[in-house]
């Protein structure tokens, strides 16, 4: 680990006035050992400088800012939590478990009881990918401004089968695969003030920027985060497939938020993750199930649609299977 | 080597020094001769603690925690993790460091109650807090229900993984005193054992649960 300095900022306008680097940024551009990033749990940050791939110069932590490990939730309002949220905070919550099923699945499957003490919901959205090559202080791939992907040509079991042609990294977080589903949205702070986007807009494919995976400014932290209220209507589920049942990240996550009349289906979302740089949305399965009884021959289609245009890599080829499987199975459970 | 030596009973003494104790005496030795080949053998200066919002690093910076109900002050550079702090300057060998990545939680300690890995927890970050490592749960000589119930029950095969493991089933009782064996598979869930010793320690942490009932 390289040496660097470290400071608790007292509010998010003096992190913002110390900040000048995003994680990409400090592993692209500005990698003479002065980058001032922000950190919040730190497991997926203090990985990276341990692996030698970030040499930050600064860590602001944003631990001591009041407010940020705020919980909140109101039925006609929603679920809204802020920045420093852990994981763990999500899995205890009993709004969560009831009105959210899909994230608390989502949360209680991710990595470990400890890291899911340690890790927060901020970080967890800003974390970077976990594709070994990029991983590896060997290997000068695409993602840290090299010019070659390891990935396409070499060991692909774990990586994406949409958007692959750029970088075939998947997205890391499958909190964020719940989250999409549920329609969630993130308020990003800046010196000017707030903006807020939708989850779906906020993270970036590899195709338009391959060193980073948000739209996140280096003067920009992560606020909060809200997941609209849920009607009476909504039915949700998450599956994670893991090679393991604990400390292992996902191979294939899906999540299913539908609104129902009766056995019908009046509107649906469906993301998987860890099938692309980004979580990804299925809105040709969606358009399946629109308006329609679910019924195995329903399901069936949408699992096929949900396929369709996958470009998987050489050693990758099963996650269409396990994907058409995973959501088969969350939609039953959704709608059930 | 000579405090150490000054602890030693004398039946012990003869036996010689331990392993331990040894490399911790050689570390010393080393440490020492390049302090002073440096000149950097200072003494450090009676400040008062820096404010919470100061700058630290990235040099030592001070760092007050409780440890095990203890008061401890460490200078340690805000890299340091809370493993090696624990580790290599309170000398509290029981945490071990496997992975160093937060994969296999052999590291587990409680940071104000909560099981974490002390790995990928800077030490710097623990400021203020209340750390309690597996040396910390033994009470007036008296191992915790939950190490007696490791004796007992055989739950332990080369070791290594036992004191983060002991942390967590400890961590689950303290939190639900009435675990199921779900629950204990839960609480275990991110302790890798490549013993495979598992169902001792199921044994063992249900065991220890109607013990302290």
């Amino acid at each position: 680990m390289n040496r660097f300095e470290y400071i608790k900022a007292p509010s998010i306008a003096e992190a913002l006035d110390m900040m000048d680097s995003t994680v990409p940024e400090a592993m692209v551009q500005k990698t003479d050992g002065s980058a001032r990033v922000v950190k919040a749990g730190g497991t997926d940050l203090l990985d990276l400088i341990k692996e030698g791939i970030l040499e930050p110069g600064r860590l602001i932590d944003l631990k001591n800012i009041p407010g940020l490990d705020k919980l909140s939730f109101d039925k006609e309002k929603g679920l809204q939590f802020g920045p420093m949220v852990t994981i763990a905070d999500l899995e205890k919550s009993k709004e969560v478990k009831q009105h959210y099923p899909a994230l608390y699945q989502a949360a209680a499957h991710a990595a470990t009881p400890q890291i899911r003490n340690m890790a927060t919901m901020g970080g967890n959205l800003m974390q970077r990918p976990r594709c070994w090559y990029f991983r590896s202080n060997g290997h000068h791939c695409r993602k840290k401004g090299g010019t070659t992907c390891f990935a396409q040509i070499g060991q692909n079991q774990f990586h994406s089968i949409f958007l692959t042609n750029v970088c075939p990294c998947v997205h890391p977080s499958s909190l964020a695969t719940a989250l999409v589903a549920y329609d969630g949205k993130v308020e990003l702070t800046g010196p000017e003030g707030k903006r807020v986007l939708p989850l779906s807009e906020f993270f970036t494919p590899s195709n338009v920027d391959v060193t980073c995976e948000n739209v996140a400014t280096n003067q920009e932290i992560i606020t909060n985060i809200m997941l609209p209220p849920v009607q009476d209507s909504t039915r949700a589920h998450y599956i994670k497939q893991g090679q393991r049942e604990s400390y292992d990240w996902s191979m294939g996550d899906v999540a299913v938020v539908l609104q129902m009349d009766g056995k019908k289906c009046r509107d649906a979302r469906i993301v998987f993750g860890a099938a692309a740089p980004i979580p990804l949305r299925r809105e040709s399965a969606e358009e399946v199930l629109k308006g329609k009884s679910i019924n195995e021959k329903v399901i069936e289609q949408a699992a096929e649609k949900a396929l369709e245009g996958a470009t998987p890599l050489a050693y990758n080829g099963y996650k269409v299977h396990l994907f058409k499987t995973l959501l088969k199975r969350t939609i039953m459970e959704a709608a059930s | 080597m000579k405090n150490d030596s000054k602890e030693r009973s004398p039946e012990k003494k003869k036996q010689g020094v331990s392993r331990r104790a040894f490399l911790r005496g050689a570390g010393m030795t080393t440490a020492g001769t390049v302090a002073l080949a440096s000149g950097m053998l200072s003494f450090k200066p009676a400040e008062p603690a820096p404010a919470k919002t100061a700058l630290m690093g990235p040099g030592e910076t001070e760092v007050s925690l409780t440890v095990n109900g203890q008061q401890r002050t460490l200078w340690i550079e805000p890299r340091t993790t809370l493993a090696d702090a624990l580790r290599e300057h309170l000398h509290l060998t029981g945490t071990k460091v496997v992975c160093d990545r937060g994969s296999c939680s052999a590291c587990t300690v409680w940071v104000d109650g909560t099981p974490v890995n002390s790995c990928m927890t800077l030490a710097v970050d623990v400021d203020g807090r209340e750390v309690t490592t597996v040396e910390g749960l033994a009470k007036d000589g008296e191992l915790h229900p939950v190490q007696e119930a490791f004796i007992e029950h055989d739950a332990s095969m080369c070791g290594f993984c036992t004191p983060g493991m002991v942390m967590s089933c400890a961590g689950l009782l303290e939190r639900n005193p009435n675990p199921s064996l779900d629950d204990v598979k839960l609480a275990t869930s991110g302790n890798l054992c490549r013993c495979g010793t598992y169902p001792k320690v199921f044994d063992a942490t249900l065991a220890a649960a109607k013990k302290m009932k």
